[in-house]
């Protein structure tokens, strides 16, 4: 089968998302809440292209459009696009004025300054800690609370989860930094998620290094005792 | 008692039916009460109360009584028809009841006072079809409404109910009858206006191992409740509608098909009469297995919705009948493919789902003939807001909007001027006098920047302001949001605060361009329908009532007397007796002055209530 995508006749198999695509032909369209490992979820809507049916425009977001009929044609860089790209990273960076990674993308597309009262806030809702940590990790200590604009993500009730191993995969994923992840005195701390978790020291150099649940996790889901697992990975080698 | 049988033929169905008239002696007096939510809101169910006390000291053989469902001139009532001679008697109290009884019942004399007056003419009218708002409108999902009692499956079977189904099960094959409803050119009546027919079709072709048959009554509009009095008024026809609909999309059973009602847990005594109505369903043999002694199974559940507007969107609505957060997911792959459960689901409105017995016995051609090229059939629309006649109408699609506003509705309260219409609800615009000639249809009102959406059709005057209205409708959708996607979340909540700027008079004319811009961005790329349709009544204010917006901005005046920072309210000497009954009513005690002698207004202290406007006799204070 074959996508046109910006003038660029591109072949793809039935059920590839347009963004899988584009990726593969080295077209850029940029995205904020997508990430390879977990299941789109398209939501901050950055990589929206416009989609020509039957002689018929619509928007789609390339990140979970699955192509399931031959010649469609996608174009990624109109000013239509282009206009509602700015939009978006205008509105978000409202939000959040500090994030490097939206000042990044401010600055690629011309904005220079806020349009809208700025707010104090280092979350764009993505939803990538959530995700990943459900989908990748298999825990689910995250989610989102309330709804509309005081929509938040964090953990049941905002306190420490029982399911949070400490493994660190939000604070890589999130795309603003908002997350930490620090060792003190024995114990992790997840200041964003009010979440302490005792360390285990590694019984050859006796250095803390990874949380007690964490341990136990990895002992659950590989059948591999607790006490194969407690050595860092500098004593592992 | 009459009886309460399992019917499991069609000849048992008609049977039954027959036996139940031939029981019923249509020739004594039955005095009917409108117990629909606005009349039991005035005080219906104690005016039933009473009848139900008085009659028991008249010969019972001469006299009958029954609860109905919403007649719709809500206005009027509480509402009390008599039957056969359809006596139509509005604003019913309590205190009335007697002489009812004793005049019109016994004595078969009118109650004068009781009468409707059209206020053109000053005549006093008898019958409800011959009093103007009826007389325009076309009552044909609502027809029954005044005739049966919600609680009784018999009143709903007596006039024909479940023939049609009855019909669709003996005389019709799965694809002639979603034939039929696609040659009837049935729309959707939920907002959507999608082809009923086409849906049905891509239902019943879907793969799947189970499907669903669902029914929207999330009904969430602000000002509209066509769905409540349909799902209070006459359940049944929602509930044959929808096993018409499993038996097609199923292909008769051959896939097993489950059905669910959407209603929202706000309209309690729909929740219950569709609840009564499944369980006399069931146990009539109508739902469940081997439904009229035909090997088909369907049953229907009961699902309240949890106090969201955004549940009204499908898959919102899927998710949240699965348990999940009523969050709406991208719609590239239909509901009719994968829907509730990622199953085939068909999804329809409670009112499309009303429409369809009456498609099947009345036929085709019938129902073709009423309504406009593209839009057939008759719509329930709720008119509301500054007119005389407010209710619930049933009209042919194709009236314009002036013959429902003035000739049904009325005209303006009070002798004001027309100003615009809102229809469509927060997903729809304002529509100005300019063109109220305008046929409404599914696609007439689109052209103009609304909708005609699920039916509400609020009126506005002279004394409501443009701009006010759709800060009021952004507010509405930012606080349902559901906060999933940046558009909506982010764009409705900055559209809002430019509204905010421009009604306090802190707005440069640039917000204007800024605040149209915003809301192209936030059509085109939200998530679903509730954030792309949200800029529709900021567009269309600004479309039709630029001035209006300007005035808010260079002047920083609201001409409608609306906007609380932009108005002042003084008192004028020359009429003002000082009799101090302003100061009485000021909340804030910002009035002062000696007895005797004109008064003042701190405007520091003011806070702009109104009060010493609404309760001045003089005429001496003036809001500008």
């Amino acid at each position: 089968m074959e996508i046109n995508i910006d003038g660029k006749e591109c072949s793809t198999k039935i059920g590839e998302t347009i963004l899988q695509v584009a990726e593969r032909n080295y077209i850029d369209i940029p995205t904020l809440c997508h990430n390879d490992s977990i299941k789109p979820y398209g939501v901050c809507r950055l990589c929206v292209v416009e989609l020509e049916e039957r002689g018929r425009t619509r928007i789609v977001t390339s990140c979970n459009y699955e192509i399931l009929k031959d010649n469609l044609i996608v174009r990624a860089d109109t000013e239509r696009i282009i206009n509602i790209r700015k939009m978006i990273i205008e509105l978000l960076l409202a939000r959040c004025p500090e994030v490097e990674s939206l000042k990044r993308l401010a600055e690629e597309y011309g904005i220079e300054k806020i349009t809208f009262k700025p707010e104090n806030d280092d979350c764009i809702l993505c939803g990538l800690c959530v995700r990943a940590c459900s989908e990748v990790v298999g825990r689910s200590a995250l989610g989102f609370s309330y709804r509309g604009t005081t929509r938040e993500v964090g953990t049941p009730f905002f306190e420490q989860s029982s399911s949070c191993i400490g493994c660190g995969t939000c604070v890589q994923i999130c795309p603003t930094h908002c997350i930490t992840m620090e060792d003190k005195d024995g114990k992790r701390i997840l200041k964003k998620w009010n979440t302490e978790l005792e360390l285990v020291k590694c019984k050859i150099c006796g250095n803390y290094f990874v949380p007690d649940v964490q341990l136990n996790y990895i002992t659950e889901i590989t059948g591999i005792e607790k006490e194969k697992l407690n050595l860092c990975l500098d004593c592992r080698r | 008692m009459e009886k309460r049988v399992k019917l499991k033929s069609r000849e048992e169905l008609k049977n039954l039916r027959d036996s139940i008239i031939k029981n019923r002696d249509e020739s004594i007096p039955c005095i009917t009460v409108c117990l629909g939510t606005g009349c039991r809101a005035k005080g219906a169910e104690d005016v039933l109360n009473e009848f139900t006390r008085q009659i028991k000291n008249v010969d019972k053989a001469k006299i009958t009584y029954r609860q109905t469902g919403c007649h719709g001139f809500c206005e009027k009532g509480p509402l009390v028809v008599i039957h056969p001679q359809k006596i139509f008697y509005q604003q019913v109290k309590t205190t009335d009841v007697e002489e009812i009884i004793s005049e019109t019942i016994i004595n078969s004399k009118i109650v004068d006072r009781l009468l409707y007056i059209d206020p053109k003419t000053n005549e006093k009218i008898l019958q409800e079809n011959e009093i103007p708002f009826y007389k325009k409108q076309k009552r044909v999902v609502f027809a029954n409404n005044g005739l049966i009692d919600p609680e009784n499956i018999n009143d709903y079977i007596a006039l024909g109910g479940y023939s049609a189904l009855s019909k669709v099960l003996f005389e019709l094959k799965p694809d002639e009858i979603i034939d039929i409803i696609e040659e009837s050119g049935l729309r959707g009546r939920g907002g959507g206006g999608f082809w009923a027919g086409s849906k049905w079709k891509y239902a019943k072709n879907a793969k799947g191992d189970r499907k669903y048959i669902i029914a929207n009554g999330d009904e969430g509009d602000p000002g509209a409740f066509m769905d409540r009095s349909l799902m209070e008024g006459n359940p049944h026809s929602v509930l044959e509608g929808m096993i018409i609909a499993a038996y097609s999309i199923s292909n008769a059973g051959e896939i097993p098909v489950e059905g669910y009602i959407y209603v929202r847990n706000e309209y309690p005594l729909a929740v219950k009469h569709l609840f009564l109505a499944i369980e006399r369903a069931r146990e009539y043999g109508l739902l469940g297995e081997d439904i009229l002694g035909y090997k088909f199974n369907f049953d229907i559940r009961i699902n309240r919705g949890g106090g969201a507007f955004v549940c009204g969107e499908s898959s919102a609505l899927f998710a949240s009948i699965e348990g999940r957060a009523g969050e709406p997911r991208a719609k590239y792959v239909h509901a009719t493919d994968r829907g509730l459960y990622d199953k085939p689901t068909n999804l329809n409105n409670v009112e499309t789902y009303a429409n369809v017995p009456i498609i099947i016995n009345n036929g085709v051609d019938w129902y073709r003939s009423i309504g406009t090229e593209n839009s057939k059939g008759t719509k329930i629309f709720s008119l509301v807001g500054k007119i005389n006649n407010t209710g619930l109408v049933e009209v042919p699609m194709g009236i314009t909007l002036r013959e429902m506003i003035f000739g049904i509705g009325g005209g303006i309260q009070n002798n004001k001027r027309f100003k615009g219409v809102q229809t469509g609800g927060p997903s729809g615009g304002v529509i100005p006098e300019s063109s109220l000639d305008l046929p409404v249809d599914f696609d007439e009102l689109t052209k103009v920047g609304s909708m005609m959406g699920s039916g509400g059709m609020i009126v506005m005057d002279e004394d409501n302001c443009m701009v006010d209205i759709a800060r009021y409708f952004l507010k509405f959708l930012e606080d349902e949001s559901c906060g999933k996607c940046v558009p909506c979340r982010e764009g409705i909540k900055r559209m809002k605060e430019i509204l905010d700027d421009i009604v306090e008079g802190n707005a440069k004319m640039e917000e204007l361009d800024l605040l149209e811009n915003l809301a192209s961005v936030v059509q085109d790329a939200s998530l679903c329908q509730l954030g792309a349709t949200a800029p529709n009544p900021v567009l269309s204010t600004i479309r039709y009532f630029k001035d209006e917006y300007i005035t808010h901005i260079k002047d920083k005046k609201c001409p409608a007397g609306v906007c609380k920072a932009l108005i002042t309210y003084f008192i004028t000497d020359n009429k003002c007796t000082g009799c101090g009954a302003c100061v009485k009513v000021c909340p804030s005690g910002a009035i002062l002055g000696e007895k005797k002698k004109p008064h003042k207004i701190d405007i520091d202290k003011c806070i702009k209530c109104g009060m010493c406007f609404d309760v001045c006799k003089f005429d001496a204070v003036i809001k500008e």
